[in-house]
This record gives C-alpha cells, structure tokens and sequence, in this order.
C-alpha cells in the first residue's frame, strides 16, 4: 500500500523521482507484472512475428470515470483490443500512458488499474510498456489514459472497410446503444434510473471464433463512437455501396428504446464499447453467426441488414411497416464527451 | 416503451394505410402544422405509403424556424450587454440572426448558457447575482406555460435578476393568417397534439365553421398521424368539415386549465413577428405590464442593427407551404446540416432538416 501521507497524487508522482518509483513499484507493477514489462528498460522488447502487425492507438476521456460495467482503465483496454481486432489482428501488447490531475485519490488510480490488469488478461493482452505524467490542479480533469496496441494477423485474413460487396450480409454481435445509455443515465443532470450497463468487453476472442468459420470476412468495425449509423456510412462510403437495414432486426434492449424515447435520441448513434458490426458474404453468413452465439460477446448476434447497389454511399433502413428512411451521418455528437 | 410498441405496429399501419386507400378519391393537400409531426413523418417514411391523391405540406410548426430574425437580433444584443447572461435553449443557437447566430456572439465573448428548463435559468439567476440572467422564451402553447410559472416562482422568490424575453407565439390565429393569405388550397389540418394539450380543440374550430377546412388534433407516432389523416381524408370525402381530436390519450376539448390560467396570469397576446410571413396581430405572447419588473424589455433597452433578409433562403415559403424543401435551390446543395443556410435545415424540428436528413434527395420516394 502506498503511504498514508501519499493518498492523493501530487506533481511528485510524475516527476521521475523517488514517487514515481513507488507509484510504478506499489501500483503499476504488481497489477500489470509480465516478463517483458518486468525488464523496466526504457522499450518493451518482445519476439518476431513473421506476418503482417496490426499497430493502433487511442486516447480516453470519459465522464463519470466509473460506470456500471466499467471504467475507464476497462475502456482504454477494451477499446484498443478492439481495434486490433477489427483488423482481424490477434491482440498480444499494449502500452498504457496516464495523464493524471494532481489531487487524484490513489485508491481510484488502484480501482484503475486493477480493472485494466483484469481485463487485459480477459484480453490475452500484455501490458509492456508505459507512462504517467501528472499536471496541475485544473489542467487536466481526473485522469485520461492513452493505450497503444500491437497484434499479429494470420495468414489469409483481409479485412478492411473498402471490400462491402453487393449481396453481402452485415451482422451485429448483440444489442445496441447499451454503453451510451449507461453512460448518459449515470451523467449529472440526466436523471431517470435504469438498469442498463455498459457493454464494455474485449472482443479478440470473438473475432478469432469468427475468422474460424470463415476467412472470408470482408470488414469489422466496433461501432464505437457515432454507434452503428456513422460506422455504417462510413463502410458505405469507402466501398461505394449502399447498405439496406432492416429495423425489425436490430437487437435493442427495451431499456435502452425507452431512455432513447424519454431523451430523444436514436439508439443506432449511440456508442457501444462491446459490440462490432461484420459484413460477410451470404455463403458464409450462417456459419459465421452460429459461431458468434457460441460465445458471450456474440450470443445475441443478429443479421441486421444487407449490402445493395443503389443509393450509393448510403445507408437506409426499412421499417416494419414497408417504408424506408435514410441513416445519415449526424453533425456533431448527440451528447457530448460519452467516450 | 411497450405503450409507444402499440403505435408502430405494422398491422394497426397496414390496416390504417388500407382504410385511407379505400375512400381516397379527391386530391387532399393536408399541412402540419407541427413540427414533430413533420419529423415523425420524415423518420417513419409516411409519404411513400398514402395514394397519390393526398400529399402533406409542412407549415409553420417549428417555433425556432418561425422566430423572426430581428427577434434573434434583439436577443444578441441583450446577450452583448455587459453582466447579462442570456439563457436560451439548445436548438436556438445555430439559428441565423441578420448577421450571426447566438452562437457566433457566444464565440466572440457574450455570456450565451443553454439550459434545458426555466428551473435551469432561474438557478442561474440564484449562483450569479450580480448578473441579470435572461431567459430567452421562445417556443408555442407548449413552452409558455412553464415561462410563465418561472416568473410567478421569480416574484415569490423575490429574485431581482431574473427576467424573460418573450418571443413566444400562439398557433391558431397564425393558422388563420396563412388561410387568408389566400397562396394556398389546402384540404385539412393536421393540428398540433402537444400545444393542443394545452389549449384543448376549441381553439380551432373557427377554422372548420367560418373557412370550411377539416382540422384534426394528432398525436406523434405513426399511428396516431395515419388514424389523423384517415379522419381528415373521411370529412374530405364526405364534404364536412370539424374539428376531431384523434390523440385522445393527450388531448382534451377544453385543454388544461391549470396551464391556461398560468399563461393568463402572465401573458397577453401582441402583434407578433413570423418568419416568412410578417407581423400577425394576436400571435405574440407578451409579459402583462404586472409583471413588467421580469421583462426585460420593459427594464433594459438595446439597440438592434436594421434586420435583413438571408440571401436566397427560402425558408419564408418553406414556411409558409408555398413550396417543398427540395423545391428550394440551396436545399442539400449550398445549404445543409453541417453548413445550414436557412433555419428550417438547422432547427431539429425544422421541416428541411427532417426532410433531408430522413429523405434525402428524395431518394427513397421515388422507388
């Protein structure tokens, strides 16, 4: 345990020196210990891989930075695994830079990292490398995390947001809109209760079930941020196709249609943090989605819609009742800051 | 959300469609009049479901869209002032003024919060006391009252820096303005269910008797619209003319009292100004001199720059009916969501942001 007279973090804890050692010596290191990141030299050294690497990074900023089914430590793994993943990457090594506002309390860095060791391990990821800066009271607003993640692609997969081809199916692993929800519900000043938990979860373990039914899958995305309609566009743009939903399809769960209801939104752009989007040829369709129900992540996957010639560059859905409406791209965000 | 289920579903639509098909046979112009209906029609794709006999017109059922431009000149310059902060709800912010919007003066220094509630302004009144907050009332029936009971709360709180610019308007009367201006045949209302909430289905039934047009009060899901159009297109057929509330979960003949009775407390009617149609007699809501200490334009006195007109925006006609979304040449081309021209495309209840948001280019009704 840290120090009693330590329990916040102070400008100390960046500075390189004796606190920084114990910050990395008393938290970091026994949440995340591993053989490379154990060395502590200044890069994490690892074997060879004789096919392509799959390199990504992002950035995460998060308000409440604890959630129902999750936090921000989950996210910042979660997230980049995820983008591994949608390369068709096996996740292997993340690096982990933390950005932290004096006056954080360590128990929550603790909470932090503990829940980042967890889900890295659900992962099969290994932490190697990091950093932790601290700034000035105000500078910063709690703490942001930066991950970056590097995985190995097998042989034969190609997956990539140009190859939608008409006639193809999408598929989506599970319900919709559940993170975002979360998220809004636990927010100051949105005050309705709901019982809805972020769907935080690594997905690496899902796509290498999927990838074994079937090479042929064209593209994966996670829709992240902009949910399923931004990512959708986003497909339909760079294959030049259009994408044809069916709404009947789409997995929501009541309480996330109802808080959508009572807030106005639309559940396709609402973030998800465990959930991706597939698009496969029709041949292959079914045996990919028997696959997906075989585990956690993708027990409720569903075909939601298909891959048309004409509108190109656009997605649209039809309704239960026979009529279409377009899914555009939204300008700006529904709410703001929800990941 | 079970509740809502009941509205979408596709056999109570398929069966409404069907009816509709049935007696049909005189062409129908039939125009909203609210703007959540024109989203609701938008987003559930309404129009490539009725016959070719009837086709729905958007009118001026947005309270952003219609607000007039020297309105919005009027509040940024209270928003310039020195210690005011201008409270104003969301959607008002992008919406162009003669020169700028709300938002291009909150970028260039004035003090402009968005707030969800009056209850939001009057706290900001209550943690900034050495500012006059101002909140920007804008809005029909539907939004009037909550303003007026955050000016009674204002008075028994004795709050001295809390104050109301009052834009709001009243529906019916500029209902019978857009009749008289006599540019359009129109075969039925399609009448507003939240602001009739307020004030019942009397209000309306001049429009049956003395200009013979069928109105029917509507709720928001496609159901309740398609029940709505079915019992306009019946009268149509049957050549008489009333008034029928078809959002009877919502609506009451004799409105809400308690809501009136607050609004009339606070409010009188006066000359009101509507985008693309001018200044209608009777269609403002203004504070009573009674309360005067809490309008603002009663205590502050501004200068506004002559208002001018956007350049060839047609929201006007929009509003008015006179023309369609695609008819206008900047629609989806020089004016869109990202880069809005007009209000109509930046107003979530606008009828050019619904319709191309939801329909496009008018894609999805050819096919």
């Amino acid at each position: 345990m840290v120090k009693a007279k330590d329990d916040f973090i102070n400008l100390g804890h960046g500075s390189g020196g004796k606190l920084s050692a114990e910050l990395l010596g008393e938290v970091f290191l026994p949440a995340f210990k591993n053989t490379i990141l154990n060395h502590l030299d200044d890069s994490a050294v690892f074997e060879h891989h004789d096919g392509k690497l799959a390199f990504t990074t992002d950035t995460y900023v998060i308000d409440p930075i604890f959630f129902k089914g999750g936090d921000i430590g989950r996210l910042a793994v979660c997230g980049t695994v995820n983008d591994l993943a949608m390369s068709g990457a096996t996740p292997k090594y993340l690096s982990v830079a933390f950005l932290i506002e004096s006056g954080f309390p360590i128990k929550d860095l603790e909470r932090i990292v503990a829940s980042m060791a967890e889900a890295a391990h659900e992962a099969g990821v290994k932490i190697v490398t990091g950093d932790t800066k601290v700034v000035e009271a105000g500078s910063a607003d709690k703490i942001f995390i930066n991950t970056a993640g590097v995985g190995f692609i097998d042989e034969g997969i190609n997956i990539s947001s140009s190859q939608a081809k008409v006639k193809d199916l999408v598929i989506v692993s599970g319900s919709i809109g559940d993170h975002g929800i979360s998220i809004m519900s636990e927010r100051e000043g949105l005050h309705f209760e709901t019982d809805i938990a972020s769907d935080c979860a690594p997905l690496g373990g899902l796509v290498k079930k999927m990838l074994a039914a079937s090479k042929n899958i064209k593209v994966l995305r996670d829709p992240t941020r902009g949910g399923v309609a931004t990512v959708l566009s986003e497909i339909a743009a760079k294959s030049n196709v259009g994408i044809c939903l069916e709404e009947a399809n789409i997995p929501i769960k009541d309480q996330v249609k109802g808080a959508c209801e009572l807030l106005g939104l639309d559940p396709l752009y609402v973030a998800n943090e465990g959930k991706l989007l597939a698009i496969v040829p029709k041949s292959d369709a079914k045996a990919v989605l028997e696959a997906m129900r075989t585990t956690i992540e993708g027990r409720d996957a569903a075909i939601i819609g298909e891959v048309v010639e004409t509108p190109k560059k656009k997605v649209f859905m039809r309704t239960p009742f026979g009529t279409a409406r377009l899914i555009d791209l939204l300008v700006g965000e529904q709410l703001p800051r929800i990941c | 959300m079970k509740h809502i289920d009941e509205y979408r579903r596709p056999d109570s639509i398929k069966g409404l469609v069907a009816k509709i098909n049935e007696i049909s046979t005189k062409p129908a112009t039939i125009m909203e009049v609210c703007g959540t209906h024109t989203v609701s029609i938008s987003k559930n794709g309404l129009r490539q479901l009725l016959p070719r006999t009837i086709s729905l017109i958007s009118g001026p059922g947005c309270p952003v869209c219609v607000t007039g431009g020297s309105d919005i000149d009027t509040a940024i310059a209270y928003a310039q002032q020195k210690d005011v902060i201008l409270a104003t709800f969301g959607d008002m912010m992008k919406v162009p003024g003669s020169y700028q919007s709300l938002g291009d003066a909150k970028a260039s220094g004035a003090d402009v919060q968005v707030v969800y509630s009056t209850l939001d302004a009057l706290d900001l009144a209550v943690k900034n006391p050495d500012k006059k907050v101002i909140f920007y009332g804008v809005g029909f029936e539907t939004t009037a009252p909550t303003v007026a009971l955050s000016i009674l709360e204002a008075k028994r709180r004795g709050l001295k820096n809390y104050f109301v610019y009052s834009v709001h308007k009243v529906v019916p009367p500029a209902v019978a303005a857009l009749i008289s201006l006599g540019e359009l045949k129109l075969d039925g209302f399609l009448c507003p269910g939240h602001v009739s909430a307020i004030i019942g289905s009397r209000p309306y039934e001049f429009i049956a008797r003395d200009h013979g047009i069928p109105c029917v009060i509507a709720g928001f899901e496609p159901a309740d619209i398609l029940m709505a159009i079915y019992l306009i297109v019946k009268q149509v057929e049957e050549s008489s003319p009333k008034v029928e509330i078809a959002y009877g979960r919502g609506v009451k003949e004799e409105g809400s009292q308690r809501a009136l009775e607050v609004m009339d407390k606070v409010f009188e009617t006066a000359p009101g100004d509507w985008r693309g149609i001018g200044v209608i007699d009777g269609t403002a809501l203004a504070i009573r001199g009674e309360y005067g200490d809490f309008d603002i334009t009663k205590v502050m006195s501004v200068e506004v720059p002559e208002a001018r007109e956007i350049k060839g925006c047609e929201c006007g006609e929009i509003l008015r009916g006179v023309k369609l979304p695609f008819e206008c040449k900047l629609f989806g081309k020089a004016c869109t969501p990202r880069n809005p021209v007009g209000p109509c495309m930046v107003s979530s209840e606008g009828s050019c942001a619904a319709y191309y948001r939801y329909e496009g280019m008018g894609i999805l009704n050819d096919g």
